[in-house]
């Protein structure tokens, strides 16, 4: 058995003595698709920050593929693979598709200026992998739809090879035939070998792609079990009342 | 873009009309150009400041502090005009760099900061020579004040007219090859052609002008002022700071959505220290420009600029809420305020009646420029 790809063991967030999140244990293997559940408040945000940079852990540890990481800051996060996707904070509105899939990374020319025609042409290719229809280049993203900006910033996961994707409402703004469309993209970059966190409050988008559901309340991790072996029920108890329904096991073995 | 140029040719025209063709002279558009500079200068960098959704209230202070230092150094110290004005850029670029800190490592707001700093720099320019004028400057210093000797001439300025076209030829072919290769329909030639026609004329124009003002009682042709050179030159260079470096990616990308540019790893505070830094540095510039040009320091100079500077930025379509900014647009808004004051002192209007018109000019010039934008574009 290999090692995780993150771990999280046993984090703890305070802001001014409230404890955003408290003892948390999360493990995530390659290929692994973890639906993250809970209340407005309950810690997935948090939790998410500590793994993504945006936030510092004041206690805790967190381990990528076996090797404890220091996870400081957002540009640290990305070194070690780990991208995440805000719904709202993800892009540049003012920007068109290629500035914002390299922002801060851009590529540079032999006298340091920016090499658009290279970020261009790769912006394209890879765009257009994870969304055949996708064709404006040229205007801000801010005129783009919602599951366009979402092949934007999957294509920016996907060209820096991410190995774990944090998904934060991914669907949360899309139409039904585009929440089709990146539910398929989540599963097929799943399939690609990246795990993913998605955080969400919609079932629907749990149960259709998740292979685990981690569920949090009030700053602690309480359950986390197969997606298959859990049901709607069960879910919404454990997220409305905290009913400790599932003993919180993590598995060991990937997918 | 076009709007701008529509607003300035009907501007022209109706002072030149109200001034019996006074406005349109050689030697009226030559002294335009030289006034338009200082203000020009400062726009650019201004730009960059407010398209990061920051703002700096201090460059008419900061440029009266940095012209008393520059006119000191040589009158009172024996500094040579180079040396002097080295070190007047330096200090520019270090009052920048402090104001910056404050903003970005202390969390002081920017109005706040500079609201500071523009008292703060006119104090420090009145404590120089406590509230003196400083003469005399150093010799050969006027020149970068574009008065007698303060221009190229007639063959720099044609030449440098041919380059110009050349170049501007040059880019339009490169802009649709480029085009072309990333799957982009170019626009179609002809627009392209009207753009560059309408660009080189105005080159020739310009330079046609400038070289029909001549020295006084004299036949030889002026040419275009060095101060404006000076313009030309810095505008350039911010432009292709703001269009194709990293540090101008991220000014853009900061001002259009700060958390998205944090997340991307960028390092927000360092982007904020660096646009202060570029408009103290073009404050300093235009403090050199004004200096020259006034012969002396005074501790007044650069009073009230800000508002013509941070005008020049907003008229030329550079959004006060950040994100999106023109430091060609902020050039034209610079020679549109320029032309407003310039030609109501040719009519004769006092002082108080030309801040009355002008301040009504910029309220008037933003709604008309937000209410095209909200007319055409939904964003």
């Amino acid at each position: 058995m290999s090692a995780p790809l993150v771990e999280m063991r046993r984090v703890s967030k305070a802001f001014g003595g409230v404890h955003a999140v408290e003892r948390a244990d999360l493990c995530l293997q390659a290929g692994e698709i973890v639906g993250l559940l809970g209340h407005n408040g309950a810690g997935k945000s948090t939790l998410m920050a500590l793994l993504s940079g945006a936030l510092r852990l004041d206690e805790g540890e967190i381990l990528v593929e076996g090797a404890s990481a220091r996870i400081g800051s957002p540009r640290d996060a990305r070194a070690l693979g780990i991208e995440a996707l805000y719904q709202d904070l993800a892009l540049a509105d003012n920007l068109p598709a290629a500035a914002n899939l390299f922002l801060g990374r851009e590529l540079r020319g032999p006298l340091g200026l920016l090499d658009e025609a290279a970020m261009q042409r790769i912006a394209r290719g890879v765009i257009q992998q994870v969304n055949p229809h996708f064709g404006d280049f040229r205007s801000p993203v801010s005129r783009l739809s919602g599951g366009e900006r979402q092949s934007v910033a999957m294509g920016r996961a996907l060209h820096f090879q991410a190995k774990l994707l944090i998904l934060d409402e991914p669907t949360a703004a899309l139409g039904p035939a585009e929440t089709r469309q990146v539910r398929d993209l989540v599963k097929r970059l799943r399939d690609s070998g990246l795990g993913i966190v998605l955080v969400s409050h919609d079932l629907h988008d749990v149960f259709a792609v998740s292979d685990r559901v981690v569920v949090m309340q009030s700053g602690r991790v309480i359950a986390s079990q197969s997606t298959r072996e859990t049901s709607r029920e069960a879910l919404l108890q454990l997220i409305i009342g905290g009913a400790a329904l599932g003993r919180k096991d993590e598995p060991t073995s990937g997918s | 873009m076009l709007g701008m140029i529509l607003a300035v040719a009907a501007v022209w025209l109706g002072l030149d009309l109200a001034s019996n063709g006074l406005f349109l002279s050689p030697r009226n558009l030559y002294n335009l150009a030289v006034q338009s500079s200082v203000v020009g200068v400062m726009a650019s960098g201004m730009v960059l400041v407010i398209t990061a959704r920051q703002i700096d209230l201090s460059v008419g202070s900061l440029l009266g502090f940095v012209g008393m230092c520059v006119a000191f150094l040589q009158a009172e110290s024996g500094w040579s005009w180079p040396l002097a004005s080295a070190a007047g850029i330096a200090v520019g670029a270090l009052a920048g760099g402090l104001q910056g800190w404050w903003v970005a490592y202390r969390g002081v707001p920017a109005f706040v900061v500079t609201l500071g700093g523009l008292l703060i720099f006119r104090g420090a320019a009145y404590q120089i020579a406590d509230g003196r004028t400083v003469t005399p400057l150093a010799p050969g210093f006027g020149v970068l004040g574009g008065g007698i000797e303060g221009s190229i001439g007639s063959l720099a300025s044609w030449l440098l007219a041919a380059v110009a076209v050349v170049s501007v030829v040059g880019l339009a072919l490169h802009g649709r090859r480029n085009q072309t290769r990333h799957g982009f329909s170019p626009r179609p030639a002809w627009a392209d052609g009207l753009r560059v026609a309408a660009a080189s004329g105005a080159i020739v124009a310009f330079v046609a002008v400038m070289n029909a003002h001549t020295q006084p009682r004299s036949p030889v042709a002026r040419g275009i002022p060095i101060p404006v050179l000076i313009w030309i030159g810095s505008g350039l260079a911010t432009a292709l700071v703001f269009r194709s470096t990293r540090f101008g990616r991220y000014v853009a990308a900061i001002g259009g959505n700060p958390q998205a540019a944090a997340r991307a790893g960028i390092d927000v505070r360092r982007v904020y220290v660096g646009v202060f830094v570029t408009l103290g540095v073009l404050a300093a510039v235009a403090a050199v420009i004004t200096t020259a040009r006034l012969g002396a320091g005074a501790s007044s100079m650069g009073s009230l600029a800000e508002l013509s500077v941070i005008a020049a930025a907003v008229i030329g379509g550079t959004s006060l809420a950040g994100g999106r900014g023109s430091i060609g647009g902020a050039a034209l808004g610079a020679v549109l305020m320029q032309s407003l004051e310039n030609g109501m002192v040719l009519l004769g209007v006092s002082s108080a009646a030309r801040q009355i018109a002008i301040g009504s000019a910029l309220i008037l010039a933003v709604w008309l420029d937000g209410a095209a934008r909200r007319g055409g574009d939904s964003t």
